[in-house]
């Protein structure tokens, strides 16, 4: 079954809300890569190297995504403009 | 030291706090007063039971053995959350959208709500969890123990502390946990209550952390030197455990039940899982900041041999600070019993649902329309489902004796539960997945689990015996536990997640590559993986065989009177009918089944009203009808789309026609005030100077003369404005008749050129006429086209600024037509005047030289349409420039 086409252009906000979600999906990726590193140097390593590195990386990947959390959540996180049609469903419960 | 009395009088205090906490929390939601209840902080709260007493008191015994390696266990979580948009939010979605009720239910509702999947599952999930649930058992009474007297440490009385907590832990959770058999699963006052417990938790590690940073040491950059200082100073990473550890921690986090439970089933809006994106892996982040630093100073502060896995406890007791080591306690005591509470809660749900009611159901001989309330059996099989996870618990604890041997159960239990992950990912992104392949992906993962791993956890000389361990079961080497396929010397962990997640995921992926899915499973296939684009529903059942009140009276036993009725009667309501009896259709169908799965499961709720039904609920036809309505409204949409195209073209060129009209209306009341300035200009003369040639008789003969040539020339003017209107009203009424004849082009130019400087005596106007073209001959009317080259020239003569004015005329070919072009020197036509000069009364300036009216160009190509050729502007030539089409001299002489 062919999905009708999907616009070419989207209108800014849109156009926004999807790299968001694109640097959503993307922050696992740079953690993992970011915590295998160590497979590099880490068998000489001091371990107090090895808990600053590993602390910095944590620290950082928490506040990375708690920017694009905040980022994609200004939006009306219920309202996508492709991903999602549906809004009824999760509103009823969203007092929040 | 605190004395072991007053320690059961805490706990107990303790123990009841929560309950009261959950008491209140689900007083508070039964009056529908959600608050703060339901924050995003509650949630990511309740998260916390990832971190159980394992990890509690284990983090730092790991520590102290292997250093940074413990910190895996917690970065696999946070890889998860921070990819929250990938996995966790299509979970969520689909957890809300199809009711479920247990990870079970999910694997078994997605592969087209087989009850086999969910009973493996289930099995699965009781196998991973109940050893898990053992060794919480196990830690409650290992710190008990801590705080008793070295001869009252006798196994009889930590089994007593832990037949206690299992009891009292069994009673919490039925209290709480089985209270309501809701639509929607949820459990408000044990989220609270865990997440009150998650606070104790932190804080009490927390508390310790800062106990052994700041008063023990002195500050950070002492316990930095502390590190460099102590036996873990070197890191020694081995990247193979590193890896898997990462891997395995994150699967785990998605598969374990309780996990599973409190991030979906318990999740009260999407959005929360926003905020616990980031806030539970600064949680997590918190937990461990400290983790190293208790290790290193326990390592350095307690006695030789001590059990590193109790420093959390010890280290404060040793410095003789009672109330560090109580909320030490109490922060453990915590971890273990959250972790029960809901892991058993999501057992007890599976086992319900996916091994009680269905063999209950197929007892029940007469089927599921005999009347009476089922809830009771429902409740009933999931209390005794709690007694029984707890039970065997307990039952785990006392057999294998409390030893060692339980401290590698988590990591055991983390593979076991981890082996649902291919079926889980596959499931919700890859449509191709089946229930075969996710049963032989479960069979294959759980098989090699129990012979790689849990079976060896026991120990060689444990379940398998030594010589299994050396030459493999029957002397098969290729069968050796720890290096199956003979590849040896492999971490027995990452040997066994390596081997059984692979042959999982390939088994998974081949047998559903090779088998064929039956409708049903491809609906929920294509609903699952597509759910954010159709998260409404997917078409299940076809109507017509079920009786409304059959299904009426089956939906009152499962979910009460009440609730039943109310759905019943909206249903009625919204098909326009009054009572309690709707038309059986396939939406109601629909979602009666899912407010049935939201007490008993998928398959349970689909069993059921399959029943009614009888049987076959999505055939090949459902399906084609299905795909050919979507069809339909789809080439509907493109239809309407095509169609709202062509209005929009319509509506431009009505758009354009009224600008026409409108500007022709100014036009046209600009030409009646100027016709009648034309006719009342000549009138007013002629009148004055015949009045002057009647009252004057003694007029010279000269002034006389020159008066009546006034009158004379007013006259013609006032007659040759009067022709061309009839002219054009004669054209345009199609009465002209035609000369036709023979005629070159040159003839015809000479002819007009001639006219026009007679007519006009005009000499600094040069006419270029550069030849070539002008001898073909064309069948015409030649004086009717002489008209019109005569008004071009005289156009071009009057509204050519040009100080030396100068006209080309030039014959040439375009388009297979032989065309005749005018070009003047002058500033041309502006372009919104383009469209308008071709109108009658048209005028492209208000300065109206030479007696023109605006009818020459409208006469020119009324005439040019009837000698059955045209004139047109061609814009861009430097000036004026029009071009006649001549006839088509074929045409014509055809």
């Amino acid at each position: 079954m062919s999905r009708p086409p999907e616009p070419i252009f989207l209108a800014r906000q849109s156009y926004r809300r999807r790299r968001w979600s694109d640097a959503a999906r993307l922050m696992p990726v740079v953690g993992l890569i970011a915590l295998l590193l160590p497979l590099l140097w880490a068998d000489q390593a001091t371990t107090s190297g090895g808990i600053l590195y590993i602390f910095c990386v944590w620290a950082l990947l928490i506040a990375g995504t708690k920017i694009i959390a905040r980022r994609l959540t200004d939006y009306d996180p219920l309202i996508e403009t492709n991903d999602s049609t549906e809004s009824t469903e999760t509103k009823d419960g969203g007092a929040r | 030291m605190l004395s072991f009395n007053a320690l059961a009088l805490i706990s107990i205090f303790y123990v009841a706090l929560l309950f009261a906490v959950a008491f209140w929390a689900d007083k508070r939601a039964e009056r529908g007063r959600g608050g703060w209840l339901r924050s995003p902080w509650v949630y990511t709260l309740s998260l916390s039971i990832y971190c159980t007493a394992w990890t509690f008191y284990g983090a730092v015994g790991n520590a102290a053995r292997s250093g940074l390696e413990f910190a895996t266990i917690y970065l696999g979580p946070t890889l998860v959350m921070v990819g929250w948009w990938v996995i966790l939010r299509r979970l969520v979605r689909i957890g809300k959208t199809q009711r479920i009720t247990s990870i079970a239910d999910m694997v078994s509702s997605r592969y087209g709500k087989s009850n086999t999947l969910g009973v493996l599952v289930t099995l699965l999930a009781v196998a991973g969890t109940t050893p898990y649930i053992a060794l919480q058992l196990q830690s409650v009474t290992l710190s008990f123990a801590v705080f008793m007297d070295g001869p009252a440490n006798a196994p009889e009385d930590l089994a007593v502390v832990a037949l206690w907590v299992a009891i009292g832990l069994a009673v919490f959770t039925i209290l709480f946990g089985t209270r309501n058999l809701d639509v929607e699963e949820r459990h408000h006052g044990i989220v609270m209550a865990i997440a009150v417990e998650a606070v104790v938790k932190l804080v009490a590690l927390l508390a310790v952390g800062i106990f052994a940073v700041f008063w023990i040491g002195s500050g950070p950059s002492d316990m930095m030197a502390r590190i460099e200082a102590s036996s873990i100073d070197v890191w020694a990473l081995q990247p193979d455990r590193w890896m898997t550890m990462i891997f395995l921690s994150a699967a785990a986090f998605i598969c374990l039940p309780r996990m599973f439970q409190v991030i979906v089933i318990e999740n009260e809006d999407e959005r929360h899982l926003s905020t616990a994106a980031w806030a539970f892996p600064m949680y997590l982040f918190l937990i461990s900041l400290f983790v190293i630093p208790i290790a290193v100073v326990g390592l350095s502060v307690m006695p030789e041999g001590s059990n590193p896995d109790l420093f959390v406890l010890t280290l404060p007791l040793t410095f003789d600070q009672n109330a560090l080591a109580t909320l030490a306690f109490l922060g453990g005591f915590s971890s273990a019993t959250s972790m029960v509470i809901v892991a058993s809660i999501a057992l007890a749900t599976m086992v319900s649902n996916h091994i009680v009611m269905p063999i209950w159901l197929s007892t029940q001989s007469v089927g599921a329309t005999v009347s009476g309330d089922v809830r009771h059996v429902v409740i009933l099989a999931r209390r005794a489902s709690i007694v029984g996870v707890l039970v065997l618990g307990f039952l785990y604890f006392r057999l294998s004796g409390g030893g060692t041997a339980l401290a590698s159960i988590g990591l055991v239990a983390f593979v076991g539960l981890s082996q649902i992950l291919p079926a889980l990912i596959g499931g919700i992104f890859w449509r191709g997945a089946t229930r075969i392949g996710a049963a032989a992906g479960l069979a294959t993962g759980l098989a090699l689990w129990l012979w790689t791993s849990l079976l060896p956890s026991f120990g060689e000389g444990g379940v398998l015996s030594a010589a299994v361990f050396l030459h493999g079961p029957f002397g098969i080497a290729m069968l050796r536990p720890e290096a199956l396929f003979w590849i040896e010397d492999i971490d027995p962990l990452v040997h066994s997640v390596l081997w059984s997640i692979a042959l999982n995921t390939l088994a998974f992926c081949v047998f559903s590559l090779l088998s064929f899915p039956s409708p049903l499973e491809r609906l929920q296939g294509a609903t699952f993986v597509n759910i954010f684009r159709f998260s409404d529903r997917s078409r299940g059942w076809t109507g017509g065989a079920a009786e409304a009140e059959d299904l009426l009276m089956m939906a009152q036993r499962i979910i009460g009177p009440q609730v039943a009725q109310g759905i019943f009667e909206s249903e009625a309501a919204k098909q326009g009918k009054q009572g309690y009896l709707p038309d059986v259709t396939p939406d109601f169908m629909d979602r009666l089944e899912r407010e049935l799965a939201g007490s008993v499961g998928a398959a349970t709720a689909h069993a059921m009203v399959a029943q009614i039904t009888g049987g076959a609920s999505v055939t090949v036809e459902d399906l084609i009808r299905v795909a050919d309505e979507a069809q339909q409204i789809l080439e509907y949409s493109n239809q309407l789309e095509a169609k709202s195209a062509e209005q929009e073209r319509t509506a431009r060129q009505l758009r354009e026609a009224n600008e026409k009209l409108l500007a022709l209306s100014v036009q046209k009341d600009g030409f009646l005030s100027q016709i009648s300035h034309e006719l009342r200009t000549p009138m007013t003369s002629i009148r004055s100077f015949s009045e002057i040639l009647m009252a004057d008789e003694a007029m010279g003969p000269e002034d006389r003369l020159r008066y009546s040539r006034i009158i004379h020339d007013e006259t013609k003017r006032l007659t040759r404005l009067l022709d061309d209107l009839l002219d054009l009203s004669v054209l345009e009424n199609g009465q002209v008749t035609l000369n036709m004849g023979e005629e070159t082009i040159g003839a015809v130019l000479d002819r007009a050129v001639a006219a026009m400087e007679v007519a006009t005596g005009q000499q600094d106007f040069v006419i270029q006429r550069p030849g070539p073209g002008e001898d073909a001959s064309i069948y015409t009317d030649g004086d009717r086209l002489s008209q019109v080259f005569i008004n071009l020239i005289a156009n071009a003569l009057k509204y050519c600024e040009n100080p030396t004015p100068r006209l080309t005329i030039k014959v040439d070919e375009a388009g297979g037509r032989r065309v005749v072009d005018f070009l003047d020197n002058g500033k041309g036509i502006p372009t919104d005047a383009q469209t308008l000069i071709f109108e009658k009364f048209a005028r492209v300036s208000d300065n109206h030289a030479a007696g023109g009216a605006g009818l020459g160009l409208a006469i020119c190509r009324e005439v040019m349409t009837r000698l059955g050729g045209g004139i047109v502007y061609l814009p861009g030539q430097g000036g004026a420039a029009f071009r006649v089409i001549l006839p088509d001299a074929r045409a014509e002489a055809a």
